[in-house]
């Protein structure tokens, strides 16, 4: 950019500043209840002060220059407050979008007489904020991606209860869709847990599992293994008809597992192992104990 | 150098590795092992590996070794105490030990051993394996 | 991805096996590995050390951590200088093996670790580099 309308620029800032904030405000998208506007003010105001300051310097092309790296920290930093505040991609590209809007206003205005000049100036300002506008849609992006894995990483923590049914028999309802990460936690947790209680069997309930196909498998199928490797016994029970229907389609084995349709026939199983009776106590009986 | 100390309980053979085992030390225990099966006319060998933190291929197989020789001595060998850590890397290895019996402690392990001798010599003294379950 | 710390520990008799798999113990604690984890890192390794004595009578070990922003992980390099393998592909297939052992050296290995990455020449020797994520 030219000295000459760099320094306009510089006088111009507060110009600039004044039409942006007019453009976002006067925006349907503007989300009052997500951030003030006075914060909105001081977070433009940043970032006009650090991409004017920057429009002087020789590199002002190469997005990629150490020069801009500033300007995409502030950008980044609202980028990622954004993402986690719940913004839309679109009201955050907008952020970007209407303050090239209100730049090109401004020197639309001061090189009214000089078309040539206008024209290589927007071009150039076009060019910065495009290249912004991606930096911005990127870091938009990797926020979000964060919150979804911080909540992924709270979903899988919360949802692993290994029950103690029985002297000796572990439980494990599993509910949703079970991935290799899941397994992964649900297969230690469950080891930890056997070795703790001395448990001898271990009743994995799939009831809640909405669809198993040959990774899930796979990772049941690891489970079993290891927990016979430890010395103990893994059953797998709440297997659903069509559940039972894809496994055979899918052409998996599980000849080598004990499978059980219901968690309770499950625990009978496992009383049966265990030499366990559960008797009803006759009324008479009862009466004659008291 | 070093060996692992193998005991006797009656009928059978305590072995307790407390140790990372190295490659020598490993094959030193079974053979061993597979001696004493032979002195004393063990009927059962209890391996308890619940100090060991690492088993790789080369130590699944120096387990199997001892179970298929024991076995042809007319001994059984179990297995017990192998941390969760180690069983799941030796399924994602690749290495079940199959033909390996486990149990979860020495004393799980020796009702279980019980069971399967007593299943092997006649029926008696069933009641006495509340806990044992042979596969 | 970043190299923060690195180390070459050489290998070149059983013992030293012992010696290297405490260490990678340490710096998988270091960066707050998982038990888990850290089982299959240093299982891997000891398939790997072995190889490496079997084949190749040794060679050396770079032990690194990593890390790749959100995530840190232990990398390790083991060189040799043995024959080579003359045809990785069926090297890494489950059950072939030329030495004495079950044959699920590398692709049980490849199993435990999140990255794996052999290079091999005949006659000049093998480079293989596994990485594990502290939480992958």
């Amino acid at each position: 950019m030219s000295s000459n309308n760099y320094k306009l620029l510089q006088k111009k800032k507060k110009e600039v500043l004044e039409l942006w904030m007019k453009n976002q405000l006067a925006d349907e998208g503007l989300r009052e209840d997500l951030i003030s506007n006075d914060e909105l003010r001081s977070q433009s105001e940043e970032l006009i002060e650090a991409l004017i300051g920057n429009l002087s310097s020789n590199s002002v092309e190469d997005i990629n220059s150490d020069e801009w790296s500033p300007v995409i920290e502030i950008l980044g930093g609202i980028a990622i407050t954004r993402a986690r505040q719940g913004f839309s991609p679109r009201e955050t590209g907008n952020f970007v979008f209407s303050l090239k809007e209100a730049l090109i206003e401004v020197l639309q205005k001061e090189l009214k007489n000089d078309i040539q000049a206008l024209f290589s100036e927007t071009l150039k300002i076009g060019r910065i904020m495009d290249n912004l506008s991606v930096v911005t849609f990127e870091t938009f992006i990797k926020g979000r991606e964060e919150v979804i894995l911080r909540q992924t990483d709270e979903i899988t923590d919360i949802s692993t209860p290994v029950i103690r049914v029985w002297d000796g028999i572990l439980a494990l309802p599993i509910i949703g869709t079970l991935d290799s990460a899941r397994t992964q936690v649900v297969m230690e947790n469950l080891l930890q847990e056997i070795v703790e209680t001395g448990s001898s069997i271990a009743i994995l309930d799939i009831s809640g599992v909405p669809a198993v196909d040959s990774l899930v498998a796979q990772h049941l199928i690891k489970t079993v293994s290891a927990t016979r490797l430890m010395g103990a016994e893994c059953i797998i029970s709440g297997i659903r008809p069509e559940i039972a229907q894809t496994v055979v389609h899918l052409g998996i084995d599980l000849s080598n597992i004990i499978t059980k349709s219901s968690l309770a026939s499950a625990l009978a199983y496992a009383f049966k192992v265990m030499r366990l009776e559960v008797r009803k106590v006759n009324a008479v009986q009862k009466s004659n104990l008291l | 150098m070093d060996r692992i100390p193998i005991l006797r309980m009656g009928n059978f053979l305590l072995v307790t590795i407390q140790v990372d085992l190295y490659d020598r030390l490993a094959l030193t225990l079974e053979a061993d092992l597979v001696q004493m099966v032979k002195k004393t006319n063990a009927k059962g060998v209890l391996i308890d590996i619940s100090a060991v933190s690492i088993v790789d291929s080369f130590m699944g197989r120096i387990i199997g070794n001892i179970a298929s020789m024991s076995k042809i001595l007319d001994s059984e060998t179990v297995v017990v105490g192998m941390q969760p850590a180690v069983a799941i890397t030796l399924i994602e290895l690749g290495l079940p030990l199959k033909g390996v019996h486990t149990a979860l402690d020495v004393e799980k392990g020796m009702l279980l051993l019980k069971s399967m001798i007593d299943e092997n010599v006649d029926d008696a003294d069933l009641d006495e394996q509340d806990d044992a379950f042979a596969e | 991805m970043l190299s923060l710390s690195k180390e070459t520990i050489k290998v070149l008799k059983e013992q030293d096996v012992v010696l290297l798999r405490n260490r990678v113990k340490e710096v998988a604690v270091k960066i707050k590995m998982g038990l888990v984890n850290q089982t299959r890192l240093i299982t891997a390794a000891s398939e790997l050390l072995r190889n490496m004595l079997r084949y190749a009578n040794g060679g050396n070990c770079i032990v690194e951590i990593v890390s790749s922003g959100r995530n840190n992980g232990v990398r390790l390099t083991f060189i040799d200088k043995g024959p080579g393998i003359p045809d990785i592909a069926l090297a890494m297939k489950d059950g072939y093996s030329t030495g004495k052992s079950l044959g699920l050296g590398l692709p049980g290995t490849k199993r435990l670790v999140n990255e794996f990455d052999i290079k091999s020449k005949v006659g000049e020797g093998t480079t293989v580099t596994i990485i594990k994520w502290a939480n992958g």
